[in-house]
C-alpha cells in the first residue's frame, strides 16, 4: 500500500520520501537540496538580506539628510547642525544673534523642506511600485498615468473657488487632490480592464490622454485667475517643496505614514498579483478587493502629495525600476527600499534645485523630469525589444 | 487503468472539502457565457455541460479552437462562475467555497504567462505556498517562507527539472523553462486537483514526455486529479485516463481514449478525416493526419 498523500497544509509523505519509481538522479538531487538548511541560498529574499539592505539604506538616508541640511545659500557646518538640533530639542536659550539666524534658516526653512522632500519622494516611489505591480506594467507611475495631474486639477479647482484661501485649506486641498487622482485612476482602470490582458501601451496611452485633458483644464483655470495667484499656481504645478509649518507638516507625515504602512501590508499580495490576475485568483487572492484597496491608497497618497508639492514626475517609475535591478523583484523588499531610495533621490534633487543656480531656484519637478524623461524613453525602447 | 485506487484513499478533508467524495468534480447542466445573458443573441461558450471528474484520474479536454475548453477549465478553477447549472468540488458546491479554500485544493496553470518582473524561479515557485501561509492581522504580512515551504518548493522544482534554474530571473527563461516553472509553482501549492491549460504547448519532445510522466506519477503517488486542456490529440490519447471531447461548447463524447478517439467522432468534431491505428507500444489509438495523396483523393 502506498502512503496516502498528505493534507494540503502538511508535507506529503509521498513527496518527502524518494520513491523507486522516480528517475533517481533527478529526485535524489532534489531531496538533498531540500535537506540542506537553506535550499535556495541566494535565490530568494531572506529575512537577513532584508535587514541588511534596509539598514544600509537607512544609514545612507541619514548621511544624505545630514549632507542636504548642510548645503544651501548659507553653508551650515555639521557641528553647528548638531548643536542647533540639540538646543531646539532640549530648549537651551540665550545664543548670540548670528546663531539664532542660522537656527531659523536650519529649523524653519531647511529641515522641514528636506523632510518634505524625503517624504514626498518616498510616497511617490512606493505608489509607483504598487501601481506597477497592480497594472502589471513596469512603466506605470502616478505622473505618467495622469494621476498626479488629476490631483493637480482637483487642487486647482479648489483654489479657483477660493477654498484654498480659507482656514479649511489644510484639510480641503488634499481632499480635492484625492478626488482628482481617484477619478484619474478609475478612468485608467476602466480603460485597462476593458481589455483581457493589460496591454502596456494602451494603458500608457490612456495616461497620455488624461494628462492632456487635465493639463488643458489646469491651464484654463490658471489663465482665468488673477495674475499673482496664477504665478503662484504655475510655480506650484512645476513641483516645489516649500514646506508648510510644522503642525501641517506633522499632520501630513502621519497621514502619509499610515498610507505607507497600509501599502506595506499588501506586499505579498503584490508579489502574487505580478504573476497575473488569473494565477493570483487561483492562489486565493480576492483581486477585486485588492485592486480597490491599492487604488484607493494610491489615490489618497498621490492626492495629498500633489496638493503640497505639485507635480513631481517620474520618481514613481525610475526609482522602482532601478531598485528592482539591484535588490530583485520581491515587493517585500522592493517597496520599502524604493520608498527610502525615492526619498533620498527627491531630497538630493531638491538640494540641487535650490543650490545649483543661486540666487534663483529651479522647480524640483524640472530636475526630476529631466532625469526621468530620457530614462522613460530608454525603458520604452528597451521593453519593445524585449517583448518582440 | 488507475492503480491502487483502494480503501486507503484519503481519509482527510482539506480546504473545506471532503476528499472522500465520489467525484473530484461533478458538473451538472452547466451553461456559461461571458458578459450578459440578456438580449437576443447570447453567445453561450458552454451549453449544458454535464461531466464528472473522478479523483485520481487524468482527464483530457480536447476539441477544436473556440469549443470552450479553456472556459471550462476556468469554471473548474473558480475563475468564472456558470450562469446556470452547478459544479461541485469533492462534494461541495464550488460556488459556496471561498477563493482561499479553493486554492488549498485546486491549482491552476494558465496557458501562457509572459512575465514582466524579474522574480527568480525559486521566488516564483514559492508563491505557490501562498494559500498555506498564515496571514496575521498585525504583522506586516511579510510571511517569510519557512523550512516546509522551501522543501515543498525544492521538491516541485526537482520534479519539474528546474532546480538548476533557482536563481535565474523568470524574465530570462525560455518558454519551456517558464512553463515548467509555472507547473512547479502549482505543485508547490500541494493541490489535490491540478488544472493545466495547454501545458505542453511550449515544450520540446523530451520535456513533453517528462511532464506527462510526472503527471502520471503524481496521480499514482499522491492520487492527484489532473485536468488537461490540450490541442494534442495523441498526447491526450496516450497519457489521459479519460478524454472529454468538446464541440461548440457541448461535450460530444467522454470516455477512455479508445472510446473517444474514433474516426467518426473526430470527423464530426473537427470536420476532417484522420487516420487512426493502434500505437505500437501502448495499443492506444494513434491519430495521424492524412497525407496529401489521400486528401486530394477525398
Amino acid at each position: 500500500m502506498m502512503p496516502s498523500a498528505g493534507h494540503p497544509t502538511s508535507p506529503s509523505p509521498a513527496l518527502t520520501s524518494p520513491s523507486p519509481t522516480l528517475s533517481p538522479n533527478l529526485m535524489g538531487s532534489g531531496v538533498q537540496t531540500a535537506a540542506a538548511d537553506r535550499p535556495f541560498h541566494g535565490a530568494i529574499l531572506t529575512r537577513s538580506r532584508w535587514f541588511a539592505v534596509m539598514s544600509a539604506l537607512a544609514l545612507l538616508s541619514l548621511v544624505l539628510v545630514m549632507l542636504c541640511l548642510q548645503l544651501g545659500t548659507q553653508y551650515i557646518g555639521l557641528g553647528n547642525i548638531f548643536g542647533l538640533l540639540w538646543s531646539a530639542l532640549f530648549g537651551t536659550t540665550g545664543e548670540p544673534d548670528t546663531v539664532r539666524t542660522t537656527g531659523v534658516i536650519l529649523l524653519q526653512v531647511r529641515l522641514p523642506r528636506v523632510f518634505l522632500g524625503f517624504l514626498v519622494g518616498s510616497c511617490l516611489a512606493a505608489v509607483g511600485v504598487a501601481l506597477q505591480a497592480l497594472l502589471r506594467n513596469p512603466l506605470a507611475d502616478p505622473y505618467v498615468l495622469g494621476v498626479s495631474s488629476g490631483a493637480a486639477l482637483g487642487v486647482a479647482i479648489a483654489v479657483l473657488f477660493g477654498i484654498g484661501t480659507t482656514v479649511l485649506a489644510l484639510s480641503l486641498l488634499p481632499v480635492c487632490g484625492f478626488a482628482g487622482s481617484l477619478i484619474a485612476l478609475m478612468v485608467i482602470y476602466r480603460m485597462a480592464a476593458s481589455y483581457d490582458r493589460l496591454p502596456i501601451h494602451s494603458v500608457l496611452l490612456a495616461g497620455v490622454i488624461l494628462n492632456a485633458i487635465f493639463s488643458a483644464l489646469i491651464m484654463f483655470i490658471t489663465s482665468i485667475m488673477e495674475p499673482n495667484r496664477s504665478f503662484g499656481m504655475m510655480a506650484w504645478l512645476m513641483g516645489s517643496l516649500t514646506a508648510p509649518a510644522y503642525p501641517v507638516l506633522s499632520a501630513l507625515t502621519a497621514y502619509l505614514l499610515v498610507g505607507l504602512i497600509l501599502l506595506l501590508k499588501q506586499v505579498r499580495v503584490l508579489n502574487i498579483l505580478a504573476l497575473g490576475e488569473e494565477p493570483a485568483r487561483s492562489l486565493g487572492i480576492n483581486t477585486e478587493r485588492t485592486k480597490r484597496v491599492i487604488f484607493l491608497l494610491s489615490a489618497l497618497m498621490t492626492g495629498a502629495v500633489v496638493s503640497f508639492s505639485g507635480m513631481i514626475g517620474f520618481i514613481g517609475m525610475i526609482i522602482p525600476h532601478a531598485v528592482r535591478l539591484v535588490v530583485g523583484a520581491d515587493h517585500r523588499l522592493l517597496l520599502p527600499a524604493s520608498a527610502l531610495v525615492g526619498g533620498m533621490f527627491l531630497m538630493v534633487a531638491d538640494t540641487m534645485a535650490r543650490t545649483l543656480f543661486v540666487p534663483s531656484e529651479v522647480p524640483v519637478g524640472v530636475i526630476t523630469a529631466l532625469a526621468g524623461g530620457p530614462f522613460f524613453v530608454y525603458l520604452l525602447v528597451w521593453r519593445k525589444d524585449r517583448l518582440a | 487503468m488507475i492503480s491502487e485506487r483502494g480503501e486507503h484513499a484519503l481519509a482527510e478533508t482539506g480546504g473545506g472539502v471532503d476528499l472522500r467524495a465520489a467525484y473530484a468534480y461533478d458538473l451538472g447542466g452547466v451553461h456559461f457565457c461571458y458578459g450578459s445573458t440578456r438580449g437576443p443573441d447570447v453567445r453561450w461558450v458552454l451549453r449544458d455541460v454535464t461531466l464528472q471528474v473522478r479523483p485520481g484520474e487524468i482527464l483530457g479536454i480536447v476539441g477544436p479552437n473556440g469549443s470552450g475548453k479553456t472556459s471550462l477549465l476556468k469554471l473548474l478553477a473558480k475563475l468564472a462562475a456558470p450562469q446556470t447549472g452547478n459544479i461541485t468540488l469533492f462534494g461541495c458546491s464550488l460556488a459556496g467555497l471561498s477563493q482561499e479554500d479553493t486554492a488549498q485544493t485546486v491549482a491552476f496553470v494558465p496557458q501562457e504567462s509572459a512575465q514582466l518582473f524579474p522574480f527568480t524561479v525559486a521566488e516564483t515557485v514559492l508563491m505557490g505556498r501562498f494559500p498555506h501561509r498564515q496571514r496575521s492581522r498585525w504583522s506586516l504580512g511579510f510571511g517569510w517562507e519557512d523550512q516546509e515551504d522551501c522543501q515543498a518548493a525544492a521538491q516541485s522544482m526537482a520534479t519539474m527539472d528546474i532546480a538548476h534554474l533557482a536563481a535565474r530571473p523568470v524574465t530570462d527563461l525560455s518558454g519551456g523553462e517558464r512553463q515548467r516553472t509555472m507547473i512547479a509553482r502549482a505543485l508547490a501549492q500541494m493541490p489535490r486537483v491540478l488544472l493545466l491549460d495547454e501545458p505542453t504547448a511550449f515544450l520540446d519532445l523530451q520535456h513533453q514526455l517528462d511532464i506527462c510522466a510526472v503527471l502520471r506519477r503524481l496521480r499514482d503517488e499522491r492520487r492527484l486529479t489532473v485536468v488537461i486542456v490540450s490541442h494534442d490529440l495523441n498526447l491526450a490519447s496516450q497519457y489521459c485516463d479519460r478524454v472529454a471531447m468538446l464541440k461548440d461548447g457541448r461535450v460530444t463524447a467522454v470516455g477512455s481514449p479508445s472510446e473517444v478517439m474514433s474516426v467518426e467522432i473526430l470527423r464530426d468534431v473537427y470536420g476532417c478525416h484522420v487516420l487512426i491505428d493502434p500505437h505500437p507500444e501502448s495499443g492506444l489509438p494513434r491519430i495521424t493526419l492524412p497525407g496529401p495523396a489521400l486528401r486530394s483523393h477525398h
